[in-house]
C-alpha cells in the first residue's frame, strides 16, 4: 500500500428515502475541519442511493467541494453488501486519506464491512477528530508520522477514553457518533463538482432480500434538538405512566426521551432512546426520572448542562451525575411538580 | 442445522462499576461475565435447536480463563465449545480479532453464524461483520428477531427509525441485539454436562488461511495513542424530601435559580 497515494478527506453522505440524514451534514462540517490542516483541503462526499444525485446541492451548500454520486436502483434502500460495494469501489478507486461514516444503525454495519473489504483499520463511534503525530509523543528509534487521523472515542460504557491512529493503513477510517460533530452554516448556491461513478451491481449470496419495511411513527421533534428532556425509565412502570412525563414536558416545554430498557420493553420507540446504544444529548436541563444511571445511559446525557433525577433508589447510580437528585416517589413528585410549574408559568 | 455462536467474556459494566477514589475505573473489582448480547444471540441458538434439533457450537477467543464462558454456555445448552488461546493472538483490534476467528471457524461447519451486536467493553460492533467479510457471507446486524425458513433466514433488522425484514440464503452470519429474547438459565444438568465438557482449545498454529501479519497487536491496523480512564463529572447535591410537595418546592427553586423557568 503506497500510503502518498491516498488524498483528500471523504464522507459517507447518509441518505434514507432520498432525505440526507443530519450526520451527512455533520461529517462534511468535521471534514473542512480537519483538511484545513491537511495538503490536499478538498471535501468529497459519498452519496449512495437511487435515484439521489438531487441530494448533491444540499451538501455542496453544507461545505462539500466534490460529490462522487454512485446511483444504482439496487441501492433504493439500504442493503449491507451493494451498499458497502459502492463505498470500497469508491475508496479502491478515488484513495481518500481519510473516510468518515456517521455512527448510525446504518453506517456501523457499513463501516466494518467496507474496512474488512478494503483492508484497513477502523475506529468505532469517535467523538473527536484531530489532525497530529502518532506517536504523540516522539521516540526514539521509532519513526514520528505527522498529518496523521488522531481518532478519540469512548469505552467501556464510556468510563474510559482511548485516542486511536492508524499509521500504516488507508484511508484512516472512523465511524463518527451523530449530534457531536458541528454542521457549517450553509451557502445558499453553493455548486459541489459531481462525479458519477458505477462499479456495476450484480446480485450474489451476499444480497439479502428486504421483505417489509417498517416506519415507526414519528410525529416528535428530535430529541437531540430538545433544550429540555424529560426523561424516563424502566421506573416509570409502563407505557401509560408515561403520560405523567408527557404533561411535565408539556408543562415546561420540555420533549420526552428515554432509557434503553424503555424500548426494550416496547412502551416507547427506539429514536427517543438516550444512551450509548442510542442518542447522545446535551440539554440544558435532563430530567432522569425513574432511570437507575446504567453507564450506557450516563454515556448519552451527562454532558446536559443541569441534571435533575427523581428515583425511589437512594443508592441509583444515577444519582452519581446529577446535578440535583430527589429520592422519593415519581409517581407523586411529578404531577405535582407539572402542577407547580404551570402555576409558575401562569403568574409571569 | 449447524449453528455457530461467538460469545465474549468481558468485565459487567451492568449496574455493578466500580470507581476508584479518584474517578477512574476499578476494573479488578468487576465480575467477569457473558456480553448481553452474545447471550442473546446464544438464546437464539438454542431455540432453534429446541425447535429444529440443530448443533450449536460456541466460540471464542480471549485468555484461558475465556473457558468459563463456554462452560456457561453448554451448561445453557450448547453442544460444544471451542476456545482460540494464544499469546501472539493478544492486543488484536477488531481487524486482527475478526481474522483469527474468522480463521478458526474456517475449521468448522455450519449453516448460520450469531454473534453479539457488541460487547460491554469495546462497543465497537465491528468483529461480526468484519468476520463476515472474512469468510464471504451475507451479514445481517441488528437482529431484534430471527427465524430460519427452510434454507434462509428471515431476522428483523432495527434501524433509527423503524425496522426491515430481511432474508437471506444461509450461509449467513447474523449479530444479535441483547433485546432478541430473554436468555434461559444454566440446568443443574446442563452444569453437571459443563464440567465433563471438553473444550477444544486452538492456537495460532489450529487457524486456517490466515497471515501473521495480520494477527495480534502488530497485526493490528489501528493503534493506541493514548488511553485513559474518564475523570467523570462528580456527583451534585442529593436531597429526600419529607414529602412529595417539599421535593416539589425543591426542584422549583432550582428551576427558578437558574433562570429555567
Amino acid at each position: 500500500m503506497n500510503l502518498e497515494e491516498y488524498k483528500g478527506v471523504y464522507v459517507f453522505a447518509q441518505q434514507v428515502d432520498n432525505k440526507l440524514s443530519g450526520i451527512a451534514f455533520e461529517l462534511v462540517g468535521e471534514a473542512k475541519r480537519l483538511a484545513a490542516n491537511l495538503e490536499t483541503k478538498e471535501v468529497t462526499a459519498v452519496l449512495i442511493g437511487s435515484g439521489v444525485k438531487n441530494l448533491a446541492d444540499e451538501l455542496a451548500e453544507y461545505g462539500a467541494d466534490k460529490v462522487i454520486l454512485v446511483d444504482d436502483p439496487e441501492l433504493k434502500d439500504y442493503r449491507t453488501e451493494p451498499y458497502a460495494h459502492a463505498l470500497s469501489s469508491v475508496i479502491n478507486e478515488f484513495k481518500p486519506e481519510i473516510m468518515l461514516v456517521g455512527a448510525t444503525a446504518i453506517g456501523r454495519d457499513l463501516g466494518p464491512t467496507v474496512s474488512a473489504r478494503v483492508q484497513t483499520g477502523l475506529t468505532a463511534d469517535c467523538t473527536q477528530l484531530e489532525i497530529g503525530d502518532f506517536p504523540l509523543v516522539a521516540i526514539p528509534g521509532q519513526e514520528q508520522k505527522h498529518n496523521q487521523l488522531l481518532m478519540t472515542r469512548p469505552a467501556f460504557g464510556g468510563n474510559t477514553i482511548a485516542t486511536i491512529a492508524c499509521p500504516n493503513n488507508r484511508p484512516q477510517m472512523a465511524t463518527v457518533r451523530p449530534g457531536v460533530m458541528q454542521k457549517l452554516e450553509p451557502k445558499k448556491g453553493a455548486k459541489a463538482e459531481v462525479i458519477e461513478y458505477n462499479p456495476g451491481f450484480t446480485p450474489n449470496n451476499k444480497y439479502v432480500t428486504i421483505k417489509e419495511i417498517v416506519k415507526a411513527v414519528n410525529d416528535v421533534a428530535d430529541i437531540m434538538d430538545a433544550k429540555i428532556l424529560v426523561s424516563g425509565g424502566r421506573g416509570v412502570g409502563s407505557a401509560e405512566n408515561f403520560k405523567l412525563l408527557d404533561d411535565l414536558a408539556a408543562a415546561i416545554g420540555g420533549t420526552v426521551s428515554c432509557s434503553r430498557a424503555v424500548v426494550d420493553s416496547g412502551w416507547k420507540p427506539k429514536d427517543l432512546q438516550v444512551g450509548q446504544t442510542g442518542k447522545t444529548v446535551r440539554p440544558n436541563v435532563y430530567f432522569a426520572i425513574g432511570i437507575s444511571g446504567a453507564i450506557q445511559h450516563v454515556a448519552g446525557m451527562e454532558e446536559s448542562d443541569i441534571i435533575i433525577a427523581i428515583n425511589k433508589d437512594e443508592d441509583a447510580p444515577i444519582f452519581d451525575v446529577a446535578d440535583y437528585g430527589i429520592v422519593g416517589d415519581l409517581n407523586k413528585i411529578v404531577p405535582q411538580l407539572t402542577a407547580a410549574i404551570k402555576a409558575e408559568l401562569a403568574n409571569k | 442445522m449447524k449453528i455457530i455462536v461467538c460469545i465474549k467474556q468481558v468485565p459487567d459494566t451492568k449496574g455493578g462499576v466500580k470507581f476508584n477514589p479518584d474517578g477512574t475505573l476499578d476494573r479488578g473489582a468487576m465480575l467477569a461475565i457473558m456480553n448481553p448480547d452474545d447471550k442473546a444471540g446464544l438464546e437464539a441458538a438454542l431455540r432453534l435447536k429446541d425447535q429444529y434439533g440443530a448443533e450449536v457450537t460456541v466460540l471464542t477467543m480471549g485468555l484461558p480463563k475465556a473457558a468459563d464462558v463456554l462452560r456457561e454456555a453448554i451448561a445453557m445448552g450448547a453442544d460444544k465449545g471451542v476456545l482460540v488461546t494464544d499469546r501472539v493472538l493478544g492486543g488484536a483490534d477488531t481487524w486482527a480479532t475478526s481474522t483469527t476467528i474468522a480463521g478458526a471457524i474456517r475449521n468448522l461447519d455450519y449453516d448460520l453464524i450469531i454473534t453479539g451486536r457488541q460487547a460491554i467493553d469495546g462497543d465497537t460492533a465491528q468483529v461480526g461483520p468484519q468476520i463476515a467479510e472474512h469468510l464471504g457471507l451475507p451479514v445481517i446486524s441488528y437482529a431484534q428477531d430471527l427465524k430460519v425458513d427452510g434454507d434462509k433466514v428471515v431476522v428483523k433488522r432495527q434501524y433509527d427509525d423503524g425496522y426491515h425484514m430481511l432474508e437471506v440464503k444461509m450461509p449467513a452470519l447474523v449479530t444479535a441485539l441483547a433485546e432478541l429474547n430473554d436468555p434461559r438459565y444454566m440446568t443443574p444438568g446442563g452444569i453437571f454436562d459443563a464440567c465433563k465438557a471438553e473444550i477444544t482449545t486452538w492456537g495460532r498454529a489450529d487457524l486456517k488461511d490466515v497471515d501473521d501479519a495480520n494477527l495480534g497487536l502488530k497485526g493490528s491496523p489501528t493503534k493506541i495513542a493514548k488511553a485513559s480512564d474518564k475523570v467523570r463529572k462528580g456527583a451534585g447535591e442529593k436531597v429526600t424530601p419529607e414529602s412529595p410537595e417539599d421535593a416539589v418546592a425543591y426542584i422549583v427553586g432550582k428551576l427558578k435559580e437558574k433562570h429555567v423557568i
